[in-house]
């Protein structure tokens, strides 16, 4: 039922061929702090430095990237919350500076966490404020908010107060409130962040349908796997800039030739990773220490060499609980996107980028 | 959002009901609200030896719940920007098709209807327990010129968010505000005991026009003039504030403070 809620509207049809849903050239934004009292000191921070990309109608496109890395104010600056330093964007073919009302009517919102609503009120008076604070018609008011409600799973406990929610309620009643005025672009600001896989899966599939219906999502998250499995395109942005953009098979086929072993083993020290770094082939080392002194070794190599060998018999004074190979990921990718010495070979970004 | 009339109207209605719902389920405000005004009032009428004047009673009550709703105007109005910034929805109430000091006008009016618990209160302990008449409470003049009051102070509550937008800390400012209104609105003392230079900021405030419109409301005095005068400086407060949300909005999208805290 709830994929009426995405139908989008006819004008938008007309529009269709007119432009793509979301494009930027040369988007910047510096932010200037000032530090200091009796000697104040300004600093520039260059939180975008000149991203150019575009988003088809309909199009999931995911930004990736870590803490910092200016994806919250890409989409600030798309959805009229910022003013961009120089470039331009333009949604559904409006520009975001010169006619933000228009943008604003044709787009949602949602960002993760526990705030953006109004804690001491019922679900269902977030909902129908923000109807009215976006301009919902009233003759359709009760309908949409009942359908959404039944989208997002919180028919019974709309009457219930916010403060009361727990964090994936929340976040659920947040998709509900960015789609109550059927947004034709939804920005989706790290929807998933904090909340538990079960909610995170459910999350997960609301955006699908939501990408299925035609509305185009424009995603940002620190989660690999979900980038992966709803994304049509993604950007990993670092520092402001894009490093890749492209498919998720795209991104992944940059070391798909490469070989990842993952080997859990005890009283792990820095000793044996840089043995292990010294390795012919082998391109990165990552460990990740876990409470109960096991510690997992991720190492990337070189799918030609065959390293497998070597890299046991260089643990061999550690006691070691299981190996495992498999295929890069994602996670692969970004991880060596992040890596200053590895990270410029695939997709870097030519300006403009389109759709590949 | 179409700013057709109709719409307007409803829209400051469903917001009016959301935001004082909100702020009626935090019972430090609604304490707050009431109990200073019920001190004032106590205060005032034993300073005055009122006890035994009942006409004086009926004076210091409306005066301590006028206090009150200033009070709540300008500490919510005040800090409206930076409540909704705290709660994370300043973005969304910025970023939505509605214009921005219409998303206000319900916020600041709510606050001053808040503030008129102060009035329902004071007027309460005043005909409880100090004997004072109901009748001259619930003539129609009186709850004009009460709904008047509010409504006026809302529009200044909407020139003082805006303007307040750029600032953190606009606690700090506010608390500086609040007496001084007090005195020049002759909320607290009568005008005639401020010397006379101070008389012309009085008269630009909708607050005096406002109290004097409820003091004669309850004494038989000429209600119109007052209310009229009220109202036409509560809209000038609102044309300001319509010039400044504009340049204010622009300015704290440039620098990137909606979500600073």
């Amino acid at each position: 039922m709830w994929r009426q809620v995405c139908a989008r509207q006819s004008d938008a049809a007309d529009r269709l061929a007119e432009s793509a849903a979301i494009e930027s050239a040369n988007l910047r934004r510096v932010y200037t702090v000032r530090t200091g009292w009796r000697r104040r000191t300004t600093k520039e921070i260059h939180a975008v430095q000149g991203v150019t990309f575009s988003v088809e109608r309909g199009e999931l496109f995911g930004l990736l990237g870590p803490n910092g890395a200016g994806k919250t104010t890409i989409i600030k600056m798309l959805n009229t919350l910022l003013l961009p330093t120089a470039g331009s964007a333009r949604v559904l073919g409006y520009d975001v500076v010169k006619h933000p009302v228009a943008v604003r009517q044709r787009i949602g919102y949602v960002f993760g966490g526990d705030r953006g609503l109004y804690d001491r009120l019922s679900g269902l008076d977030n909902l129908r404020f923000f109807a009215e604070l976006y301009g919902v018609d009233p003759a359709v008011q009760r309908r949409r908010i009942g359908t959404l409600l039944d989208m997002v799973g919180l028919i019974g406990r709309e009457r219930e107060r916010v403060e009361g929610y727990s964090r994936g309620m929340r976040q659920r009643l947040h998709i509900a409130r960015g789609l109550l005025n059927e947004p034709e672009v939804l920005f989706l600001d790290e929807p998933s962040i904090g909340v538990d896989p079960v909610a995170a899966r459910d999350l997960r599939a609301i955006i699908k349908e939501l990408a299925a219906g035609g509305t185009t999502v424009l995603l940002t998250t620190h989660y690999m796997a979900e980038a992966d499995e709803l994304c049509d395109r993604v950007a990993v942005i670092v520092a402001g800039r894009f490093k890749a953009l492209g498919r998720p098979a795209d991104i992944k086929a940059s070391v798909v030739n490469d070989q990842v072993l993952e080997i859990c083993a005890r009283s792990v020290r820095d000793v044996h990773l840089d043995a292990l770094r010294r390795l012919p082939g082998v391109r990165s080392v990552g460990v990740d220490n876990h409470s109960d002194g096991a510690s997992v070794i991720l190492v990337r190599a070189d799918g030609t060499s065959n390293f497998h060998a070597s890299a046991i018999r260089t643990l061999n004074d550690l006691w070691i609980i299981r190996v495992n190979t498999r295929q890069a990921s994602l996670e692969d990718a970004y991880i060596a996107l992040m890596s200053p010495a590895q990270g410029t070979g695939i997709g870097t970004q030519t300006s403009p980028v389109g759709p590949l | 959002m179409t700013t057709r009339p109709g719409r307007v109207i409803r829209f400051t209605l469903v917001g009016l009901r959301t935001h004082l719902l909100y702020m009626s389920r935090s019972v430090t405000t609604v304490l707050f609200t009431i109990a200073t005004p019920v001190l004032y009032s106590l205060i005032a009428i034993y300073l005055s030896h009122a006890a035994t004047h009942p006409a004086r009673v009926i004076q210091a009550s409306v005066a301590a719940g006028l206090m009150g709703i200033w009070s709540s105007v300008l500490f919510q109005s005040g800090t409206a920007f930076q409540r909704q910034r705290r709660l994370g929805v300043l973005e969304l109430i910025v970023g939505a098709p509605t214009p921005i000091l219409l998303a206000l006008f319900p916020i600041t009016l709510a606050t001053a209807v808040i503030g008129a618990y102060a009035m329902a209160t004071t007027v309460f302990c005043a005909v409880v327990f100090f004997g004072a008449s109901i009748t001259p409470f619930l003539s129609p003049l009186f709850l004009a010129a009460v709904l008047v009051c509010i409504v006026t102070l809302g529009f200044v509550g909407v020139l003082m968010a805006c303007s307040f937008i750029m600032l953190r800390n606009a606690y700090a400012l506010v608390n500086t505000l609040e007496h001084p209104i007090w005195m020049l609105s002759g909320m607290m003392v009568p005008l005639s005991a401020l010397p006379g230079w101070l008389h012309p900021l009085s008269w630009l405030l909708p607050s005096m026009w406002g109290t004097q419109a409820v003091r004669d409301s309850v004494v038989g005095g000429p209600v119109a003039v007052p209310i009229t005068i009220a109202l036409g400086t509560g809209a000038t407060y609102l044309a300001l504030a319509v010039f400044t949300v504009k340049r204010v909005e622009r300015r704290a999208l440039a620098l990137a403070t909606l979500t600073l805290a």
